[in-house]
C-alpha cells in the first residue's frame, strides 16, 4: 500500500517535472506551403525533426498549410483570430500585404551582432529585392525559384539546328522557333516552336520579357507600377506576336499545368517554366534536353519567385529569437543543399553552392547551375501593396491582350490607371 | 395549474429546439447579419480600424465592371446548366427505369460523376480539354482533322467548357431523384392510359411529367442553388480566366475576400448574392407552387 502510494507520488512528481521542463522549452509553430510535387513536404518535416533533435530546448510544430494561397490565407486568418504562427513560409511578393495588415515584424531586431548582419548580406541580392523594404529585412529567402528555358535537343537536331545551342536573343528564339514549328499535311501544327504558359498568373513569365526589354514593373517601395511603360507594351506585343505574327506559339491562353507534359509529348520544342520543374523534367523527358537562361532583348533578365520566411507579430521575444536561430540553421549550407537537391529550388546563398554535396550534384547535373547563374540578371518579382489585387488587374489585362480582346497599349493603360487608384493611398 | 403545465411545455419545447437553434444561429443567422453589417464599413487593415462608410461599398459594386461581368456569366451559367441537366436527368431516369440489360450497371455509370469530388473531376477534365494531346482534340483531330482547340484559353469558349463539366457532374445526381419518383408512380395509371390508346409521348406529357412535378421543383431549387454554389472546378480549370471570362459570382467573392483581402467589399458582394438567392427561392416557390400537385 505504502509502496504503491510512493510510486504514485514519484510518478506524479516526475510528470509535473517533465511538464515544467517542456514549459521552459520554446514552442514554435511554423506554417509551410508546398507548391511543387516530389519530396518537398517530407524534406521540410525531416529537417525540422533533425533540428528539434539537436535542440531539445525548442519544440517546432511544422504545419503543412496547402498551397501558397492557402498558407497566406491561413496565416492571416489565424493572426486575426489572435493565434498567429511564429514563423511561416509565404510568397515573397506578399511582403507588402503582410506589412499592411500589420502581421509581421522585421528580422533586424533579432540580428544584432556583426556576424548576423554578415549573414543577411550572404544571400543573393536578387532574392533580397523582394525581402527588404524601407531599410528593413522582412523576409529570408527559402524556397525560391526563377524561370528558365528548356529545350528539346532532339527536336533541334531534327530541325537542322545545333542541339547544344539555345536561343540567346528574342530574334534567335523567333528564328529557331520558325524552324521548329512543324505542320502536318492539312496545315495543323504538330510541334510548336516555343511555349510560354499564361494561365492563372501570366504576369510572372511576362515579367521575364519585360525585364529583358529593360522595364521594371513596380518600384521598390511597392506603391507605384509602370504597366503602361512603352517598353512593357513592346514586350507584351512581342508575346502576342509569337502566336499571331511569327506563328511559333499556340494562340490563346496557354495552360501552366500541362506545359511540361506538352514538352514531353513533343508538342513544343522549347518551353519557359520554373526551375521548380527541373527534377520533374529530368525524370520524365524521353529525350535529351537542355536548360538555358531566358533569351535577351536589351539585357538578360528574369523575375525571381517563390517563398520567404516571415516572423509573425504576437510572439514573445524568446520565441522570435528561437525562430531566427532555426531560420539561420535551415538556410545554412548543408541543410540548404539537401533542400535544393530534393526540390529543384535555387539555393539562396552562394556558400551553399560551395559545399561538396552541391558540387557533386552540379557536376552530375549541370542544368542545376543555370538558374543560379541567371540570378545575376534577375530582378524582383512584381510586388506591391494590395499585391494580389494589383497583380490581378495586371493579369486580367495580359489575358485580354493575349486572347485578342484588347490591344496592348490600351489594356496596359487601363491597368495602370486602376493600379494607381489602389496604390495612391500608400504614397 | 394550467398555466404551470403550459409553462413547462413551453420550456421543454424550447429546450428541444435549443441544439438546432444554437447551430442555426452560430453558422447561419449571425454570420449573415455580420455580413450585412460589415458591408457598410471599410475594410480594416493593420492599424487602420474599420470605419462606417455608408453605401460606399454598394456604389463601388454598381460601378465595378467585373461584378457585372461575373453576374452576367452566372446568368449564362444558370441558363446553360439548369435546363440541360434537368432534361438529361429525366431522360436518363426514364431510360434506366425500363427493363433493360445491365440496368444497374448503367445506373451506376450515370451516378458515378456525383460520387467523385469536383476537384478531382476538374483535374481529369483539364486533360480532356488540353489543346493538342487532350482527349477532345485527339478525337476531333482523328475524325475530322480539326486543328488543336484551346477550349479553356479562349474567352468565347471557357465558360461553355465549364458548363459542360457542371452538367456532366449534376445530371446523374438529379437522375436519382427522378428515378425514385418514377418508381412511386402507380403502374395502373399508365395501363389505364394505354387502354385508352394513349401513345408513349402522351403518357409522358399527361401523366408522368405532371406527377414528377414535386421532384422537378425540388431538383430545380437545387439546380439554382448549385449554379451559384458550384465553383470548385473553376479554380482548377481556368481560375476565372481569361480576363474573368469564366468567373462566377461566388468565385469573385472568394477572390475579393480571400485573395485581395478586401473583406468589406467581399461582404457587400455576399449581400448581393444573398438577395439574389432569396428572390430566386421566393419566386420559384411562388411560380411553381401553382403547377405542382402533391398527392
Amino acid at each position: 500500500m505504502l509502496k504503491s502510494f510512493l510510486l504514485k507520488a514519484v510518478a506524479a512528481t516526475a510528470l509535473s517535472f517533465s511538464t515544467w521542463a517542456s514549459a521552459q522549452a520554446v514552442d514554435l509553430q511554423f506554417y509551410f506551403p508546398v507548391a511543387v510535387g516530389g519530396k518537398a513536404a517530407e524534406t521540410i518535416q525531416g529537417l525540422t525533426d533533425e533540428y528539434a533533435a539537436q535542440n531539445p530546448d525548442v519544440t517546432i510544430d511544422a504545419v503543412y498549410a496547402g498551397s501558397y494561397q492557402d498558407t497566406v490565407a491561413k496565416a492571416i486568418t489565424a493572426s486575426r483570430g489572435g493565434n498567429p504562427p511564429q514563423l511561416s513560409v509565404i510568397l515573397s511578393v506578399d511582403m507588402f500585404t503582410l506589412i499592411d495588415e500589420d502581421l509581421i515584424v522585421p528580422f533586424d531586431d533579432y540580428l544584432t551582432t556583426d556576424e548576423d548582419k554578415k549573414w543577411v548580406d550572404g544571400f543573393y541580392p536578387a532574392f533580397m529585392e523582394n525581402s527588404q523594404t524601407g531599410g528593413k529585412t522582412y523576409g529570408i529567402p527559402f524556397q525560391r525559384s526563377t524561370p528558365v528555358l528548356y529545350w528539346n535537343k532532339e527536336a533541334f537536331e531534327a530541325a537542322g539546328l545545333d542541339p547544344e545551342v539555345a536561343p540567346a536573343t528574342w530574334d534567335e528564339m523567333v528564328e529557331f522557333g520558325k524552324k521548329l514549328t512543324k505542320k502536318d499535311a492539312s496545315g495543323n501544327v504538330t510541334q510548336w516552336g516555343v511555349r510560354i504558359p499564361s494561365s492563372g498568373f501570366p504576369y510572372w513569365l511576362f515579367q521575364g520579357l519585360a525585364i529583358e526589354n529593360g522595364a521594371i514593373l513596380a518600384n521598390a517601395e511597392g506603391n507605384k507600377t509602370n504597366f503602361d511603360d512603352p517598353k512593357v507594351v513592346e514586350a507584351l506585343q512581342f508575346l502576342v506576336d509569337l502566336s499571331t505574327e511569327y506563328e511559333i506559339m499556340a494562340p490563346g491562353i496557354v495552360e501552366w499545368g500541362a506545359t511540361p507534359k506538352a514538352f514531353f509529348e513533343g508538342q513544343t520544342a522549347m518551353m519557359w517554366t520554373s526551375t521548380g520543374n527541373l527534377t520533374n523534367v529530368r525524370d520524365n523527358a524521353p529525350f535529351k534536353f537542355g536548360v538555358a537562361m531566358l533569351p535577351e532583348k536589351v539585357q538578360r533578365g528574369a523575375p525571381t519567385g517563390g517563398g520567404n520566411f516571415y516572423l509573425f507579430k504576437g510572439a514573445s521575444d524568446e520565441q522570435n529569437k528561437a525562430a531566427v536561430k532555426f531560420v539561420q540553421w535551415i538556410t545554412a549550407p548543408e541543410q540548404s543543399a539537401k533542400w535544393t537537391i530534393a526540390t529543384g529550388y535555387v539555393a539562396p546563398r552562394p556558400e551553399t553552392w560551395e559545399t561538396e554535396t552541391m558540387k557533386a550534384y552540379a557536376a552530375d547535373f549541370a542544368p542545376a547551375l543555370v538558374a543560379r547563374d541567371q540570378l545575376e540578371f534577375a530582378k524582383a518579382e512584381l510586388s506591391t501593396y494590395q499585391n494580389q489585387r494589383v497583380t490581378g488587374i495586371f493579369n486580367d489585362a495580359l489575358a485580354a491582350v493575349i486572347t485578342g480582346k484588347k490591344d496592348a497599349a490600351t489594356a496596359l493603360k487601363e491597368a495602370q490607371a486602376e493600379a494607381d487608384k489602389i496604390l495612391a493611398e500608400y504614397r | 395549474m394550467r398555466g404551470l403545465v403550459f409553462r413547462r411545455e413551453w420550456i421543454t419545447g424550447w429546450l428541444l429546439l435549443l441544439p438546432a437553434l444554437v447551430f442555426l444561429f452560430a453558422f447561419t443567422h449571425i454570420p449573415a447579419v455580420t455580413t450585412i453589417l460589415n458591408s457598410f464599413f471599410s475594410t480594416p487593415r493593420g492599424r487602420r480600424q474599420a470605419k462606417f462608410i455608408g453605401l460606399d461599398n454598394y456604389e463601388r459594386m454598381i460601378g465595378d465592371p467585373v461584378f457585372w461581368k461575373v453576374l452576367w456569366n452566372n446568368l449564362w451559367f444558370a441558363l446553360g446548366t439548369i435546363p440541360v441537366s434537368v432534361a438529361l436527368a429525366i431522360v436518363m431516369a426514364l431510360w434506366v427505369n425500363e427493363k433493360l440489360l445491365g440496368r444497374s450497371f448503367v445506373r451506376m455509370a450515370y451516378f458515378t460523376p456525383t460520387v467523385l469530388p469536383l476537384i478531382a473531376v476538374a483535374n481529369i477534365w483539364l486533360f480532356f480539354y488540353t489543346p493538342g494531346f487532350g482527349l477532345f482534340d485527339q478525337i476531333t483531330g482523328f475524325l475530322f482533322g480539326w486543328p488543336a482547340t484551346n477550349y479553356l484559353g479562349d474567352p468565347d469558349t471557357a465558360l461553355n467548357a465549364i458548363i459542360v463539366v457542371t452538367v456532366w457532374k449534376e445530371a446523374g445526381f438529379f437522375m436519382i431523384f427522378y428515378l425514385a419518383a418514377l418508381q412511386s408512380i402507380p403502374v395502373n395509371l399508365k395501363e389505364a392510359a394505354q387502354i385508352e390508346g394513349a401513345g408513349r409521348w402522351t403518357i409522358f406529357r399527361r401523366i408522368t411529367f405532371p406527377l414528377l412535378m414535386p421532384t422537378t421543383l425540388f431538383v430545380c431549387v437545387n439546380a439554382v442553388i448549385n449554379s451559384f454554389r458550384l465553383v470548385d472546378h473553376i479554380f482548377i480549370l481556368t481560375d476565372g480566366g481569361p480576363d474573368n471570362a469564366s468567373a462566377l459570382l461566388l468565385f469573385y467573392i472568394y477572390e475579393v475576400a480571400f485573395r485581395f483581402w478586401e473583406t468589406a467589399y467581399g461582404a457587400t458582394l455576399t449581400v448581393a448574392l444573398l438577395i439574389l438567392l432569396s428572390l430566386l427561392a421566393i419566386s420559384q416557390f411562388f411560380f411553381f407552387d401553382r403547377k405542382v400537385h402533391y398527392k
